[in-house]
């Protein structure tokens, strides 16, 4: 950029970064798919739909974290409140000044801790004190840097644009903070004398702000990884700031990851009785998982859906390897991508008006990839021959249809999530869960096929007709509840029903009493078995005897539980169908699993052992594909590999040349009967060390002082 | 003890009150006194205070200074983290914020012996200045010539000036390899039960009679003399505490001359005390709370009571790994982890030193690969060696559940030690269904 300025100076151009960016997208949206027109608009939707998800789930987690929050603010209030009496009774006098801690256990997944901690700081800031210092370990290695941190932070953030002018009145204010000697906390110590008494006094601007702060407001200093501090640091921060509690108002708050006894660990009793610890405890991760599983994912409300294996993948790398729910969104959020970047039909993938509209402006290209579709195939399949001509050729037809289909799927949605919530409150509490504890167990079961063909189900159902009555009853009155908000004409149609077999349950005690009378009395079992029986005796026997308990007689209960159940197992049926059943089901369902693995798991090992072992894999050359292993012409660092396979823990490098000499002569397609024939020239020795060297750098191999002129190998196994 | 200051050059009176201030040291503060000697006198270069916690030091010093109006500087070592904010300290309390700003960046040793030799003769002292080290034992991990030059700083000044470290461990561990200026030493002795019993006595509750507080305090000392002799600690838990003993008074069930029943209310109270708020399981102010609502014990649980940690599914058997690999002497792995081991009899197949418990000897050393080769025949399905495996190694290291040794290479096969306990381990192992026990040698 140019200006048509004469003198020198310095021009702000501000580059308009933001919309620029966006438009990079969604270019690349549309470069990656294949010339379709709707790409703009997929990537609109896609935009829309995460930005939706994501207000959703920062909403979420804020509600989740508000509890804990709370109770740490009206703990800092509290010990504020304290500071400020600071009572001359007897008992304050005498008492030991211990500084007011806070011991947040989160979990221990760090890095998801930064929302909470970020959350935590802004609301110190708003409603108790200015003063808040955040620290982490990584920048913290010495007590020097530890101090300086505190100052910078808390000195730092108080700066603003109307205190400069006092700074520049008093230079000595400023001079020591550049020196890096003089972080101590005498020089908080004035700071804070200067600040409070300038907020004291009235007829300034801010005062009025100032009212309704306390007078001393308190010092607020977060560690937000305590295992992580070099312990000796922290105490003798800690010694540090217990000579200056009587002057400065100290709190801390210890982010800690795995369990409150660490602070015993990493602080000994002399350092830990100058504290006055409090301990919150946050949402177990588990627990926070489910509800976001539950408001995201069991919802109707966001079109855009996974299937069975991709929800697992998820779920695994949260359960087996991080406890990340921020990574479980960030997954949620690369599988919408993926999706709306590969599938041109997910134009469909939206709310339910946008859908019909989308649907009418549909291209001939478009609808034909809709007629590509597995499931549309499936669902034409089963037309008559007519309607089947009438769907391929003509096409207001089949927009028509496209139209009537995408309405059903988004019923079915709106059935299927409250139906598989009472299938859930049924089996929960079962004893082995046999369809699982979470509601996302059962989820995945539904969706990998039909549930009621499972073995899992049909144990399920087998406990559940032994269920007591109060339980059923409760179960039952539970699903009603989560009838009760559904508007679907369908799930009022069930909702009635399900009042009315409740209603039967309740007038059961009343007609029970009547029928008591007129009931026979049970013959005890058990005098069959007397007499000496051998064991598959027995066993006919007792089978015989349950058979004919249960045709005997039942009870009304017994009858009533039974109708019960076979109405949930009816529900199951009309309403749990796996969305593969669906057609048009692709539009909304992400269902690439392995692509999902591949960038959220990545396996580097793997992937270097498979580029060195067959490096066609990757390079795709015709000439490198061989049947056994690594041809000759591969490259040296493939073939380097390959014969430091065939040695033991300690290569030899001489022989290793020589043999790899013999390789690529052989690849250089010289006469294997001529005399420089696996002769080491200078080339080859000079492509044979950097061979070497990149083995070393990706650790294969090491220097070794055990043996001259060789190198040990870090692997183990070979060929 | 004759509680009585005397010493020629002090005004009688002072030393009448500062020995009223100092129960129970006045012989420690006599001594003292007797070394300083007259304020116009030259002093011995460095005296070497050393004593237990809280056994007086400070305090005889800071009054005994104070009071007699001595010119003097303190600083604690604890908050130097460098030498140069020591002696900016001395100088700013010995000759006033101007004489800080002549000290250069970073100061050396010499720099301040310089400015200090330059502003001696502007403010001649005819007293002896005191420079007052607390936590001296710090000074050894300082420059090393820091602590040999405070021994005798008095002849490198050449000003009348006595250095005083106070230390809670004694000399012979400060004493440097190069040898040094020896130091006159002093030991403060640990209070006795009944100094402590009069030290604490003095504070009396303003609406009780000193009786009862002094047997407040009797049968406070009785309950916790036997754990604890920190006067600053003791009077922390006599504070938190005799509103309780008090209670029965308040209302009116009890006279105060009816030591014995005072003694039953308030005995167990006191032990209870002992094992929760004394070792900080539980906080002063949750323990004011608890006192308050009357609550049954064990309503409140302690901070070492929540030791359960819920980590990810592999990240629970990469610690269970680890502590075996631990534990487990390498040889023995071929028996736990392999199918077709054949029988080896523990006494014939093992060393002698490898007879003793390996939990007696504490975690040993492994590398990453041993770890690795144990978690994939413990685990019970196929796992890919993700990255995410690699990083969960890492941030059980962060979480000090491991420890890493040696920092040099990372990429050069790293080393490892567990660093958790048996019972940690045994919770973390029941929640996957893996019989620990079993795997581990010294439980075969």
């Amino acid at each position: 950029m140019s200006t048509s300025s004469v003198s020198k100076g310095c021009f702000v151009f501000k580059p308009s970064a933001k919309k620029r960016k966006t438009c990079d997208v969604a270019d690349y949206f549309s470069h990656s798919c294949d010339g379709s027109d709707n790409s703009r608009l997929r990537y609109k939707l896609c935009q829309d739909l995460w930005d939706a998800i994501k207000a959703d789930t920062e909403k979420l987690q804020e509600e989740l974290n508000r509890k804990i929050l709370d109770g740490l603010l009206q703990f800092i209030r509290k010990c504020c409140s304290t500071f400020q009496h600071n009572a001359d009774d007897w008992v304050s006098r005498m008492r030991a000044s211990e500084i007011p801690t806070a011991a947040l256990v989160l979990g221990v997944n760090v890095p998801d801790h930064d929302m909470t901690f970020q959350s935590l700081c802004e609301l110190l800031q708003q409603s108790v004190t200015p003063h808040v210092a955040f620290l982490q370990a990584k920048e913290c290695g010495a007590l020097k840097n530890l101090m300086q941190r505190v100052l910078e932070r808390l000195m730092g953030t108080a700066v603003s644009v109307d205190e400069e002018e006092d700074e520049a009145e008093q230079p000595g204010g400023t001079q020591p903070r550049q020196k890096g000697a003089h972080c101590t906390l005498a020089t908080l110590c004035e700071w804070y004398e200067c600040k409070t008494k300038k907020s004291n006094t009235p007829g300034k601007k801010r005062s009025s702000a100032n009212e309704d702060e306390p007078q001393r407001p308190p010092i607020v200093i977060i560690f937000k990884d305590l295992e992580a501090f070099n312990p000796r640091v922290l105490q003798d921060f800690i010694l540090i700031c217990s000579r200056y509690v009587e002057q400065l108002p100290l709190m801390f708050v210890f982010g800690i990851a795995t369990s409150p006894s660490t602070i015993q660990h990493v602080l000994p009793h002399s350092v830990s009785s100058l504290l006055c610890i409090e301990l919150f405890q946050s949402l177990s991760c588990t627990l926070h998982l489910a509800t976001v599983i539950d408001k995201l994912i069991l919802t109707h409300h966001f079109p855009f859906k996974l299937n069975g294996k991709v929800l697992q993948v998820l779920v695994s790398i949260f359960l087996y390897h991080d406890f990340s729910v921020r990574n479980f969104i960030k997954g949620l959020k690369l599988a919408l991508l993926e999706h709306f970047l590969s599938q041109p039909l997910s134009i469909l993938c939206c709310g339910k008006k946008e859908m019909v509209g989308n649907a009418t402006q549909l291209s001939h290209q478009g609808l034909e990839s809709v007629r590509q579709l597995a499931s549309f195939r499936r669902y034409v399949e089963q037309q008559k021959p007519q309607e089947q001509v009438d769907l391929l050729t003509n096409d207001e037809h089949m927009k028509e249809t496209c139209k009537k289909l995408l309405k059903g799927l988004h019923k079915y949605h709106k059935n299927f999530y409250p139906i598989l919530r009472c299938l859930h409150t049924l089996t929960n509490a079962l004893p082995k869960y046999p369809l699982g504890k979470q509601i996302r167990e059962l989820h995945i079961m539904c969706l990998e096929g039909n549930v009621w063909e499972k073995e899992e189900y049909q144990s399920a159902m087998q406990l559940l007709r032994m269920l007591a009555k109060e339980e059923l009853v409760k179960a039952l009155k539970h699903s009603e509840e989560i009838l009760t908000p559904c508007k679907s004409k369908k799930m009022k149609d069930v909702l009635v029903q399900l009042q009315q077999l409740l209603d039967k349950f309740e007038h059961l005690d009343e007609t029970k009493t009547e029928t008591a009378a007129n009931e026979d009395v049970i013959t005890s079992p058990g005098k069959s078995i007397q007499k000496k029986t051998d064991l598959f005796q027995l066993q006919k026997t007792l089978l015989e005897m349950k058979e004919t308990r249960r045709t005997k007689k039942m009870s009304q209960f017994e009858i009533l539980r039974n109708e019960a159940l076979e109405f949930m197992s009816g529900l199951v049926r009309s309403y749990l169908a796996p969305p593969e059943t669906q057609p048009l089901y692709e539009v909304c369902y992400y269902s690439s699993s392995t692509v999902l693995r591949r960038h959220l798991n990545a396996t580097p090992r793997t992937s270097i052992q498979t580029a060195l072992s067959s490096p066609y894999h990757y390079l795709q050359n015709d000439k490198l594909l061989t049947e056994d292993g690594v041809s000759n012409a591969a490259p040296d660092i493939c073939i380097v590999h390959k014969l430091h396979l065939e040695c033991g823990r300690l290569i030899n490098l001489y022989d290793w040349l020589e043999a790899y000499a013999t390789v690529v002569s052989a690849a250089e397609g010289k006469d294997p009967d001529s005399e420089d024939y696996g002769k080491v020239d200078e080339l080859k020795h000079a492509r044979f060390i950097q061979a070497v060297s990149e083995l070393e750098f990706l650790g294969f191999i090491k220097s070794t002082k055990q043996k001259t002129d060789h190198v040990a190998r870090l692997t183990w196994g070979g060929c | 003890m004759a509680a009585c200051l005397q010493h020629t050059g002090y005004d009688q009176e002072r030393l009448l009150h500062v020995s009223d201030k100092l129960p129970c040291r006045v012989f420690q503060a006599g001594t003292l006194l007797s070394l300083m000697g007259e304020p116009s006198q030259y002093s011995y270069p460095s005296i070497f205070l050393y004593g237990h916690r809280s056994t007086g030091k400070s305090h005889v010093v800071s009054t005994l200074l104070q009071e007699l109006e001595l010119p003097h500087a303190t600083v604690s070592c604890v908050e130097c983290v460098s030498a140069g904010l020591m002696f900016e300290r001395v100088l700013l309390a010995l000759f006033g914020p101007d004489t800080t700003s002549l000290l250069p960046r970073s100061p050396s040793l010499s720099d301040f012996v310089r400015i200090y030799r330059q502003q001696c003769p502007q403010s001649p002292a005819n007293q002896t200045r005191f420079i007052v080290i607390e936590k001296a034992e710090l000074l050894r991990d300082m420059d090393a010539n820091l602590l040999p030059v405070l021994l005798r700083l008095q002849e490198l000044i050449e000003d009348n000036v006595t250095v005083i470290l106070l230390s809670e461990i004694v000399w012979d561990q400060f004493r440097p390899n190069t040898g040094c200026f020896e130091p006159l030493l002093l030991h403060f002795p640990d209070y006795s039960k009944g100094d402590l019993q009069q030290i604490l006595s003095q504070d009396i509750h303003p609406s009780y009679s000193a009786e009862l507080y002094s047997a407040f305090i009797n049968i406070l000392l009785g309950v916790f003399y036997s754990v604890c002799r920190d006067l600053r600690e003791l009077r922390h838990l006599a504070a938190l505490n005799f509103s309780k003993f008090c209670e029965p008074l308040k209302e009116g069930k009890v006279k105060e001359s009816d030591t014995h029943k005072l003694w039953r209310n308030i005995e167990p109270h006191l032990k209870k005390a002992m094992q929760t708020v004394y070792l900080r399981e539980v906080s002063s102010v949750q323990w004011e709370e608890l006192q308050m609502e009357e609550k049954e014990s064990g309503a409140m649980k302690g901070l070492s009571a929540h030791a359960h940690v819920e980590l990810p599914y592999y990240s629970k058997f990469l610690l269970i790994a680890a502590y075996l690999a631990s534990y487990n002497p390498a040889r023995t792995d071929r028996r736990f982890f392999l199918k077709h081991h054949g029988k080896i009899r523990k006494t014939n197949f093992l060393k002698k030193h490898e007879k003793t418990s390996n939990h007696l000897l504490g975690p040993k050393p492994f590398p990453l690969d041993r770890l690795l080769a144990i978690f994939y025949s413990v685990v019970d399905s196929r796992v890919a060696p993700t990255a995410s495996i690699f990083s969960q190694i890492s941030s059980l290291v962060t979480l000090q559940l491991l420890t890493q040794l040696g920092h040099d290479d990372q990429l050069d096969a790293p080393k490892y030690k567990c660093a958790v306990a048996l019972d940690f381990i045994r919770a973390i192992s029941r929640t996957v269904n893996f019989d620990i026990v079993k795997y581990l040698y010294d439980f075969l």
